[in-house]
């Protein structure tokens, strides 16, 4: 029993039937993107155990292929066993040990990415200084309590706490916020005091003078959802009202209790960083009487309180700065304000590991195929003249040979020696 | 004789491309020595020619304009044409002629009976070519569909809309051609320059006291303000900046356009040298006067040489580039290399084979002459954009197949290099029909290193699991339809299959990785699942399943040849099916006429692999071979053959 799971899961059969399924796999979550976009088909595809399918309207669903974690994990198993079971350290296989090793690394690293990765971006205007990049797509809700001089405390929740009808605490907040309403993507319009005669979805702050619609959940690749909440804030001594936050509010909304004043918003999730990142100047050119981009740069003031560090750095296509355990990079600018920088943020612990497994596998596969490309040249019937029969053609050498031949062709027993001679003449 | 037969070839090809290269002088008109003139267009600079050429490639999809139809069967007819350059003077200097030629093609019936155009315009092959002045009663219609189109999204057009979009944009960019030297209506422009400029002053004056509400000179108001009417639509419309830049302190980008040119006069009272030189050759032409032509171009030449050197000689270079066609010239050797190669075959003669090989070798040559120009006149490595990357995946499968022929003197590597090469640049001359080549590249492109480690690692990795996958056709077309594929044969095809999908497997994989370290430099994500890096990524995924599937004994000969086969879908795939999804962050081209032949080509591979998965006794070059010789050794057991330990004896 043992030995059929070793040789199940050291097979090269398991190889290739994991390989073809992640081959459909790809091309697959590549034809899903146009429907799906490349968010949700990644997630669906790559970054799953199973891939489900269910009929239109069924609530049932059966899985139908293996997803990019399971196809991952069999191969990583697969690759480490079958080492692990042939080991043996020669000269003839030092290049195909190589090339493992750096798939090893690769998928091991992609998949310590795909965990620990965080993508966010920093959006500036010339001036404008900022201590924290925001998410391209969560959302928090935040409360802030402003009352100490030097610092703000801000508590945030996640958006997927807002689930209508729930109730959301935190020691550090002396009240309840209850979600009355959820809105996962939703624009807001101004009241139109005559037409909406309805009741505003919230009775404090802006939602008074709001209406809010929801909108349909988009998957592309340019729109993002902005949702909208409106929630009550339920003390001890009573409910102080509902209000509504929106990914469309810049402003937060003060809301007062117990002498204090707290601020309320649902915004992009910030990640707070320990030193300032100030827009010098951005420039963008297009190439002359084209709307071909030429080049972007943001020239940035990096300040860090702590070290006293104060230094300039001009980030342009291609050149990131890393700094922090994070990658600094230009990636968008608005088109409509010349002055406004996009910055994509990436902290990627394992960002080294391909770069390793490249060289790796690089190396292994040039090791490897250039022993063959010599063995391959020495065998070849360099001068063998078309026509003058089989003694000088490739089959006499190649049939006896050693190398790729002996390994990659099985020959049948007696298949040489057994030629009729009529093929002689036709031989090339 | 047939000794000499190879040489013979050769000797007839490489004579004929260095009669195309030699100097020529022109007598009457110098046409050429106008070609080459430097302006700037698409953020480059480059010569008339290039512009007349692009621009004919748009409207017309030609590069010349043939003044009589002749029938594309009709090879032995060489009618009169003019040569893109000689359009682009009409077009800038004559348009009344310009107006009767027939250079806007029409093939969508629905389009041709909607603008009542069936009984107008000239048929050749089922295309319709008709002029401007056969469209102008259509015109305003031709402008509302237009409108209406251009609201759509691109990938959701129908191909009625298509068309609609590809005839209003031609027409729009022949109206600006029209516009960019001269206004279209004017008759004397050298005189009419000159008292544009001695109106200047007294019309200035005029402008701005009407401006500031005082008295002011009707007389000079209104001549200044019937000169600025027209230069003014210039400045917004004329195509080409043919003005170079006028001070010695301006960067040498700061080209601008015949109106915006004639504007800054209206400042500054000075006509620009250019601007004269460009009126002299518009009147010289007009009253069809070559020597007064010649001599300003001549003078408008010797006077860029004072601090226009480098863009004279970029003017120059470009010209003989794209005069001398080496691609095309490449493509009709490599048809004929085939072709020979194929007969090679058929009654054994090492005439033909080695005819064949010698002329691959000589489009070759002509083909790195070419990707060595087009490299060193944007600077660039060799592969900038789809085009460029037909260019070369041909380049490296003909290297390929070179370097096979080589070896094994079978005529394999030769029909294949020639094959591919040939394909290769007929699908180039199809994407080049979108206008320029040589565009700039955008920002995030813009970085040599990458292009020349990345992109062409990865496009050698399409080339080789091309060549692979065609020897693996080769294999199956000799097999079924001829008795040539002998056992030898087919084991030696069976070594190269193995030995290019191992090369194919090296560049495919190192491609792709660097592809992902570039966009870990270039936006911090090693790997994002965008389309043209999963494309990239199937194609390795296939050549390591080919690869292991071998090794394990799960498919032999026949096997290897069907994957190598279907290695063309998934190469072709990522090449251009990945373009047509319409997302992703590296879409360089979108082209959607090439969908259908994609279909096409993915259906013709299929239907191979289904003629390599017929039994053996279909076969014609197994028949009569007792079937343990067949090297599809189907009657072979697994169990008999099956190595001991399949997976340590790999590769």
């Amino acid at each position: 029993m043992v030995n059929r799971i070793v040789s199940f899961f050291t097979s090269l059969r398991l190889t290739v039937v994991c390989l073809s399924l992640a081959l459909l796999l790809v091309f697959i979550g590549t034809l899903a993107q146009v429907d799906q976009g490349l968010y949700v088909a990644q997630n669906r595809y790559f970054r799953s155990l199973l891939i489900y399918w269910s009929p239109k309207g069924a609530d049932w669903r059966i899985p139908i292929l293996p997803g990019g974690y399971l196809l991952g994990g069999i191969l990583l198993i697969n690759l480490v066993a079958a080492h692990i079971k042939r080991f043996t350290f020669t000269k003839k296989k030092i290049g195909i040990f190589l090339i493992h090793a750096g798939l090893i690394l690769l998928l091991l690293g992609q998949f310590a990415t795909d965990l620990f990765q965080v993508e966010t971006h920093m959006r500036l205007s010339e001036g404008e200084s900022k201590n924290y990049s925001e998410s391209d797509r969560l959302n928090e809700l935040v409360l802030i309590d402003s009352a100490s001089a030097d610092h703000d405390q801000v508590v945030a929740f996640p958006e997927t706490a807002l689930r209508e009808g729930k109730q959301i605490r935190h020691p550090q907040i002396p009240f309840t916020l209850q979600v009355k309403r959820y809105y996962p993507n939703s624009r807001l319009s101004r009241r139109a005091p005559m037409v909406d005669t309805d009741l505003p979805p919230a009775t404090q702050g802006a939602g008074q003078q709001l209406k809010v619609q929801p909108a349909a959940v988009t998957a592309k690749m340019d729109e993002r959802n902005v949702p909208s909440a409106v929630v009550e804030i339920l003390t001890p001594q009573g409910s102080l009202g509902t209000w509504l936050v929106s990914g469309f509010l810049d402003e937060l909304q003060s809301l007062k209790y117990d002498n204090k004043t707290y601020q309320v918003g649902l915004r992009l999730a910030r990640y707070y960083k320990p030193f300032y990142i100030e827009l010098i100047k951005f420039s963008h050119d297009k190439y002359l009487g084209t709307d071909i981009p030429k080049n972007f740069s943001s020239r940035i003031q990096l300040r860090r309180p702590e070290t006293g560090e104060n230094r300039e750095v001009l980030i342009y296509m291609n050149n990131p700065l890393r700094y922090w355990g994070e990658t600094y990079y230009q990636a968008s600018f608005d088109p409509n304000d010349p002055r406004v920088t996009v910055l994509q943020v990436v902290r990627n612990p394992s960002w080294l590991t391909p770069y390793l497994s490249c060289a790796l596998v690089a190396l292994g596969l040039i090791v490897q195929f250039l022993s063959h490309l010599v063995s391959f040249a020495r065998k070849s019937p360099g001068k063998a003249i078309p026509g003058k029969g089989p003694a000088k053609g490739p089959i006499r050498k190649s049939a006896k040979g050693r190398g790729v031949e002996e390994a990659a062709v099985p020959v049948g027993p007696g298949e040489v020696a057994s030629f009729p001679a009529g093929s002689k003449r036709r031989t090339l | 004789m047939k000794k000499y037969l190879p040489w013979i070839f050769l000797a007839i090809f490489a004579a004929e491309a260095l009669v195309a290269l030699r100097p020529r002088t022109e007598t009457g008109l110098h046409i050429r020595e106008f070609g080459k003139l430097p302006v700037l267009l698409n953020g480059r600079v480059q010569p008339l020619d290039s512009v007349a050429r692009n621009s004919l490639l748009q409207v017309r999809s030609t590069q010349t304009v043939p003044l009589e139809e002749k029938k594309a069967w009709e090879f032995w007819k060489h009618p009169k044409k003019l040569t893109a350059t000689a359009w682009l003077m009409e077009v800038m200097m004559r348009p009344d002629l310009a107006d009767e030629r027939r250079i806007f093609l029409i093939h969508h019936p629905d389009l041709l009976s909607e603008l009542k155009l069936e009984s107008k315009g000239v048929e050749n092959s089922g295309l319709h070519y008709f002029s401007f002045n056969e469209l102008e009663p259509a015109l305003d219609e031709i402008q509302k569909q237009g409108q209406r189109v251009s609201e759509i999204e691109s990938e959701l057009r129908k191909p009625f809309e298509k068309q609609v979009i590809k005839l209003h944009s031609g027409l729009i960019l022949y109206r600006r051609l029209k516009n960019s030297l001269r206004p279209e209506t004017s008759e004397d422009f050298t005189k009419e320059l000159e008292a544009f400029r001695q109106a200047v002053p007294s019309g200035v004056a005029a402008v701005k006291a009407q401006a500031a509400g005082k008295d002011y000179d009707k007389e000079a108001f209104d001549r200044i303000v019937d000169y600025l009417g027209p230069y003014d639509m210039m400045a917004r419309f004329a195509y080409p900046l043919i003005v170079p830049p006028s001070h010695a302190s301006d960067s040498h980008d700061h080209w601008s356009n015949a109106g915006v040119s004639l504007m800054d006069t209206a400042r500054t009272g000075e006509l620009h040298p250019a601007m004269k030189y460009y009126a002299a050759m518009a009147n010289a032409y007009r009253v069809g006067n070559p020597s007064d032509f010649n001599s300003a171009v001549e003078e408008y030449r010797s006077w860029l040489s004072q601090r226009f050197v480098a863009e004279l000689n970029k003017g120059k270079r470009e010209f003989y580039y794209s005069s001398f066609q080496p691609f095309y010239r490449a493509m009709l050797i490599y048809l004929v290399a085939f072709l020979l190669g194929c007969a090679s075959w058929f009654n054994w003669s090492e005439a033909l084979r080695r005819s064949a090989f010698y002329l691959v070798v000589l489009a070759g040559v002509i083909h790195t002459a070419g990707l060595v120009s087009r490299m060193l006149l944007e600077g660039r490595p060799p592969v900038t954009n789809l085009y460029s990357s037909a260019l070369f995946i041909g380049w490296g499968a003909v290297i390929l197949g070179l370097i096979l022929e080589r070896f094994y003197h079978d005529g394999i590597g030769t029909v294949v290099a020639s094959f591919i090469g040939f394909i290769t640049q007929i699908i180039a001359h199809n994407l080049a029909l979108g206008g320029d080549t040589m565009e700039m590249l955008r920002a995030v492109l813009d970085t040599n290193f990458w292009l020349a480690t990345h992109v062409v690692v990865i496009t050698l990795g399409y080339a080789s699991t091309f060549f692979a996958g065609f020897l693996a056709i080769l294999y199956i077309i000799r097999g079924i339809f001829t008795r040539t594929l002998q056992p030898p044969t087919a084991k030696a095809l069976t070594r190269m299959v193995y030995g290019i999908v191992c090369f194919a497997t090296l560049f495919s994989f190192v491609g792709t990785i660097l592809g992902g370290i570039w966009a870990d430099q270039s936006w911090g994500r090693f790997w994002g699942w965008d389309p043209k890096e999963n494309g990239a990524l199937i194609i390795v995924l296939w050549n390591v399943i080919i690869l292991h599937a071998r090794w394990g004994g799960l498919v032999r000969e026949r096997g290897l040849m069907n994957m190598a086969v279907f290695g063309n879908i998934v190469t072709s795939f990522s090449w251009f099916g990945v373009n047509m999804l319409g997302i992703g962050l590296h879409s360089y081209g979108f082209m959607d006429a090439a969908f259908y032949w994609l279909m096409l080509f993915v259906a013709s591979q299929l239907l191979i692999i289904f003629l390599g998965l017929l039994p053996s006794r279909f076969w014609a070059s197994f028949k009569g071979t007792s079937n343990a010789l067949t090297p599809g050794a189907s009657s072979l057991k697994p169990g008999i053959v099956r190595k001991p330990d399949s997976a340590s004896v790999g590769a």
